[in-house]
């Protein structure tokens, strides 16, 4: 369903090339739950966002579903990405002054769905993550848990095939991260490609496989 | 939620980031809006002045000065009234009409009223026809006489004297009353009416003309003459000259006549309102010009800094699937919100300034003009909108990921 053909990225940084993942292929196929583990700065999360249609490859292809994302216009990505992929980030960024409700509403409203049908979705999204009494909450007037649950719900909202999480347990306490967790195992059960970034080698343990990266280059898991 | 909602919202939220940029467009359409209508106002009066009125040409005492035409006669230097003989003796041609007038200041009941002495022209015609020859005697169609209105009613003592400034017939203690006059005092046609120790008898109340001859009340010249103890003096005639005869040098005529007096014609009188009225509308233009780029200028630089500072949230939007027209559209939307905003909001404070402070400023009564706040809006919206433009395309092109990764 995904898929990394030989794909390298190389970032600018005050005009010096820094190789932040070089000839990756990877392969993840439909129902697959990937873990992705390494130090910081090896490149996980670069390899994330070229996964999810966010950021073009220096040189390769990325394939979602045998097409290549990167010959497609930003547009074109954007309506993939609406339509069948779903980011978790590890900072949850929640648009900050919109309530627990409005946020979800947010996938929804990109996708054209009428207001009567958002209210409804929302509601049980956010009752489905345990949050049925906190629709009018602002984003600051939740906890970190609470946010990321927030997060969860909204990336549901689309009902996408494949989940993209960054580190999604990295802010919170131990309890919170394993609902989370627990939820994304939940997801993956109910057939969601789930590909998650973590330096918490239990949190990888959870999933079906695991992919190591050390300095850009995919050590074992491929 | 409608994009709409999103949007208010994010105003809402960070609604003291605004403030400048919006105050900027919103007091500038308020001037605009201001000026226009008092400027509108303004040159309607005049033409009004110049149009609807009798009288074109004014004699006054040497030493006067004009500031307009109804108020020629509010002065305290005078003239004899053996010019009005001598005028309507002459042989010059083209004099139509005379009104001499005796005005004076007179406080009754705490507020104060003008009472202007005039001079029926029945007693002009006696004198005209006893002397043989004058003004009076050519026939009524005079060149430079204000046409009535044709229709079916004859023109009333109300009517001649507010258009024409002349009446045919007026007893020693008779007076007509301006209409905010009746209405201060609660004075109707047959009531009577004391002032400098004389009663008269309110024989009319005279239309309301938006102008100083609302509050004043006429009576019979030689009788505020002798209330005032002053003699055989006037401040002012008003004459109605022929237009031909004007361009012919009918100033000059009168000038040699009377060399003592000051001759001027309305034309010179309104001239000084004709000036600030153009002086207005360069002014609206230079207002213009100056919104268009204070205000511009301040929505755009408002909305690069919210680009800026809403780039991660741009950035999650773009990961959630928002196309660049939808970002393009979210900050669109704001520019138009704003410049909605500031062109109501504009239009409701200058329209209430101009009502407010346009008889004080310009001496005329400044009604509401609804045209305007399509204007307002037009000109506010444009201004919101091009600024923001390219603000929004900026956030349309955004590098979603860029975004994330400097945290
Ligand atoms: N926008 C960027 N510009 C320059 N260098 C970057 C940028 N983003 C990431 N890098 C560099 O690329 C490498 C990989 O980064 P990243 O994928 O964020 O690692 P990880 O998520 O594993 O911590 C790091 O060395 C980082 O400094
Ligand atoms: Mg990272």
């Amino acid at each position: 369903m995904l898929r990394m053909e030989g794909v390298s990225k190389n970032y600018n940084h005050r005009s010096a090339a820094v190789t932040a993942l070089s000839d990756a292929n990877v392969a993840v196929d439909r129902g697959d739950y990937v873990s992705v583990v390494g130090p910081s700065g090896c490149g996980k999360s670069t390899l994330l966002l070229m996964l999810g249609g966010m950021l073009s490859p220096t040189r390769g292809r990325v394939l979602f579903d045998d097409e290549s994302l990167y010959d497609l216009s930003p547009d074109q990505r954007a309506a993939i990405r609406k339509k069948h992929i779903g980011f978790v980030f590890q900072t949850f960024n929640l648009v900050p002054y919109l309530t627990a409700m409005e946020n979800v509403q947010i996938p929804l409203l990109l996708a054209g769905v009428d207001e009567q049908t958002q209210t409804q979705r929302a509601e049980e999204l956010l009752a489905r993550v345990g949050l049925g009494d906190r629709l009018d909450h602002k984003p600051s007037e939740l906890s970190v848990g609470q946010q990321q649950r927030v997060a969860l719900a909204r990336v549901l909202a689309n009902d996408p095939a494949i989940i993209l999480a960054d580190e999604p347990t990295g802010n919170l306490d131990p309890d919170t991260g394993t609902q989370v967790l627990s939820f994304l195992d939940e997801l993956n059960a109910e057939g969601r490609t789930v590909v998650m970034v973590t330096h918490d080698p239990q949190a990888a343990a959870r999933a079906k496989r695991t992919l190591h990266l050390v300095d850009g280059a995919i050590v074992s898991g491929e | 939620m409608k994009l709409k909602t999103l949007v208010w919202r994010e105003i809402f939220e960070r609604r003291n980031q605004l403030a400048t940029s919006f105050l900027a467009i919103f007091l500038g359409i308020t001037a605009i809006v201001a000026i226009k209508n008092i400027t509108f106002y303004s040159e309607k009066a005049v033409a009004r002045e110049l149009d609807a009125l009798g009288a074109n040409i004014l004699v006054l005492p040497k030493a006067a000065s004009v500031q307009d035409y109804y108020s020629a006669d509010m002065q305290t230097d005078e003239l004899p009234e053996e010019y009005v003989t001598r005028l309507s003796m002459s042989d010059i041609e083209g004099l139509d009409n005379l009104s001499p007038k005796l005005s004076t200041r007179v406080e009754t009941e705490g507020r104060s009223l003008t009472l202007t002495g005039i001079l029926p022209k029945s007693e002009f015609q006696s004198k005209s026809a006893w002397a043989g020859a004058g003004i009076f005697t050519r026939p009524a169609e005079g060149c430079g006489e204000v046409a009535d209105v044709p229709g079916v009613f004859k023109p009333t003592v109300k009517e001649t004297l507010v258009r024409k400034r002349v009446i045919e017939d007026l007893a020693p203690d008779e007076a007509l009353i301006g209409a905010d006059v009746a209405a201060l005092r609660g004075l109707k046609e047959g009531d009577s009416l004391a002032l400098l120790g004389h009663t008269f008898k309110v024989t009319a109340v005279l239309p309301q003309t938006g102008t100083v001859d609302d509050s004043r009340v006429f009576a019979h010249l030689h009788t505020v003459q002798s209330l005032l103890d002053k003699g055989s003096v006037i401040n002012a005639i008003e004459v109605v000259g022929c237009c031909q005869e004007i361009s012919a040098g009918l100033v000059e005529k009168i000038n040699k006549l009377l060399p003592d007096a000051k001759v001027v014609t309305v034309t010179q009188v309104v001239d000084t309102q004709v000036r600030t009225n153009g002086m207005m509308a360069r002014l609206s233009t230079i207002f213009l010009a100056i919104i268009a780029l204070v205000g511009g200028a301040s929505i755009a630089n408002y909305m690069y800094a919210n680009v800026f500072e809403r780039r991660r949230e741009i950035g999650t939007l773009m990961a959630l699937g928002a196309g660049s027209t939808m970002i393009l559209k979210m900050f669109l939307l704001k520019g138009l919100l704003l410049g909605l905003a500031g062109g109501v909001g504009g239009y409701v404070l200058g329209t209430l300034l101009a009502v407010t402070f346009g008889p004080r400023l310009a001496g005329i009564t400044v009604m509401p003009m609804p045209i305007l706040i399509v204007w307002a809006i037009g000109i506010s919206v444009g201004i919101a909108l091009l600024a923001s433009c390219l603000p929004a395309r900026n956030a349309a092109r955004l590098d979603p990921c860029a975004t994330f990764q400097e945290i």
